[in-house]
């Protein structure tokens, strides 16, 4: 213990949110000439600055729009901060938006070697693992379907099995228990459950106190982009329940 | 720099796996496959013979090879260009998502197009074969311009990659681009028609011309290379490659907020 694996320094990150969204050549020189490029700045986070040490399992609490996808995006590597830094050990999986990377005229099996690829695998660890994930997919002889002819669930099942099969140090969940039927997101709770023993960093973002207080030890409150509290998952969400009646 | 290897070597089997994605697919639903690689520029070349022999009257019975050298070329530097230059929207979903190091992807179309037109260059020796096309020594040297070609493809295909994230239109322009590149590189005309006229300086500053003049001269002609055109087409390259490179590093954390 005692080991810090996330911090996040003094961080800012602004979106430019044009008044009219110019995304072509001929506006862009036309605008330019006119001097009607204005950019109106948006912060959607603002001085933001923790630190989470080796071991924690922090909820990140908030109203939409608060900023903590945002949060999230920018400690998995996503996007690159206007302002501060963010330093991370160990090797983060980041189970956002499961299953977005596939392509879909590919077939399942050939998407877990892509989308493995893509979360960084060597192509012997996929090999290696391949039975693994398709038997925890459940997805039997769909692997060899192209992905296009899966319903959500299906595609969710497989991004879930993909990303969960390494050990990850530290694991990022954003309101992915919701993925697929019930029999199946009982049995990603767990597996990411049988993960939190091995002493894994936990990022997780969710309406829902009741779940945080159930996975969390610590958790932090956003509002509208900067960091109103953190600390012990009871008193937390004890504020942050007050706050939101 | 050590971090840039480091990554690289990281991703290099995602690299290798876009590339074979990007072929894989490109043939998996038509019948014949990957033959269409050696038919699509058979069968132009056919094209193109009848009707400029028919226009220009000419006798020669090496034309097809000489329109088939400037043709090949030509459709590897327009496809892979606009491949490289749609990649990075086309992965757009994957981008948002996961982090990976962006320049993979144009990287993963310039070189899976490379891979198809090397393929395709079986067409050129089976023709060349057919119409009895003298060996010369000179012939060794076609791989120069081969090997140049992707270094030109990539540098242009990052710039344009870059721009097309912030311009959406740049994909339609540089058709329009490509096809007056086209007009000026000779493919199925004689340079000596357009130097008359004293519009031979449009050659001499189109990079692509200095790539394919080397090739028939290697190839064709049996003669060594153009010096002038060997050089302009080294440098234009090395440029490009340095301009893309520096453009891509710049702009890659902003692409997220454009697609």
């Amino acid at each position: 213990m005692g080991n810090t694996v996330i911090k996040v320094d003094h961080v800012g990150m602004e979106f430019r949110l044009s008044s009219e969204k110019v995304d072509n050549l001929k506006e862009f020189i036309i605008k330019k000439i006119k001097r009607q490029l204005t950019y109106e700045g948006f912060w959607a986070l603002k001085d933001v600055t923790f630190e989470v040490e080796e071991g924690d399992r922090v909820g990140i609490l908030g109203l939409n729009g608060a900023g903590k996808s945002t949060l999230l995006k920018l400690i998995a590597g996503v996007m690159k901060p206007t302002e501060g830094t963010i330093k991370t050990k160990g090797r983060i999986v980041p189970l956002i938006e499961l299953g977005a990377g596939f392509d879909n005229q590919y077939t399942g099996a050939e998407n877990i070697y892509l989308y493995g690829a893509v979360l960084g695998y060597s192509k012997e660890f996929i090999k290696e693992k391949y039975k693994e994930i398709v038997e925890f997919s459940e997805l039997g002889d769909f692997i060899h379907v192209p992905v296009k002819n899966y319903s959500s669930g299906m595609k969710a099942r497989l991004g879930f099995s993909i990303a969960t099969v390494v050990d990850p140090e530290i694991l990022i969940l954003d309101e992915v228990f919701a993925v697929g039927d019930a029999k199946f997101r009982k049995k990603s709770e767990k597996k990411i459950k049988s993960m939190f023993k091995d002493g894994v960093t936990v990022l997780f973002v969710s309406h829902n106190i009741e779940q945080v207080k159930r996975i969390c030890n610590k958790a932090i409150v956003l509002e509208k982009g900067t960091l109103i509290a953190s600390g012990n998952v009871e008193e937390i969400s004890e504020f942050y329940e007050k706050k939101i009646k | 720099m050590k971090q840039a290897i480091r990554n690289f070597m990281k991703y290099r089997y995602l690299l290798s796996e876009l590339i074979i994605k990007d072929i894989k697919l490109k043939y998996r639903r038509s019948y014949l496959g990957i033959l269409w690689t050696l038919l699509e520029p058979l069968l132009t070349m056919l094209v193109l013979t009848v009707v400029f022999s028919q226009i220009y009257n000419r006798q020669d019975k090496l034309f097809p090879v000489y329109i088939l050298t400037g043709r090949l070329l030509y459709s590897y530097f327009g496809n892979a260009t606009k491949a490289a230059m749609k990649s990075i929207r086309k992965n757009g979903q994957m981008i948002k998502k996961v982090y990976v190091p962006k320049y993979i992807y144009p990287l993963a179309s310039v070189i899976s197009q490379y891979i198809t037109f090397l393929i395709s260059l079986i067409v050129l020796f089976v023709v060349s074969l057919v119409l009895k096309l003298q060996p010369t020594k000179y012939m060794i040297g076609a791989i120069v311009p081969l090997l140049i070609l992707p270094v030109m493809v990539l540098g242009i295909g990052l710039i344009l990659a870059t721009l097309a994230v912030f311009f959406r239109d740049l994909e339609y322009l540089w058709g329009v681009v490509l096809m007056i590149i086209m007009y000026c590189s000779a493919i199925f005309y004689e340079p000596s028609r357009v130097v008359k006229n004293g519009f031979g300086w449009i050659l001499d500053i189109n990079p692509l011309y200095s790539l394919i003049i080397n090739f028939r001269n290697t190839v064709i002609y049996g003669q060594p290379f153009d010096m002038q055109a060997l050089t302009y087409s080294i440098v234009f390259s090395v440029a490009s490659l340095i301009i893309g490179v520096w453009m891509f590093y710049k702009n890659q954390d902003k692409f997220i907020l454009n697609i």
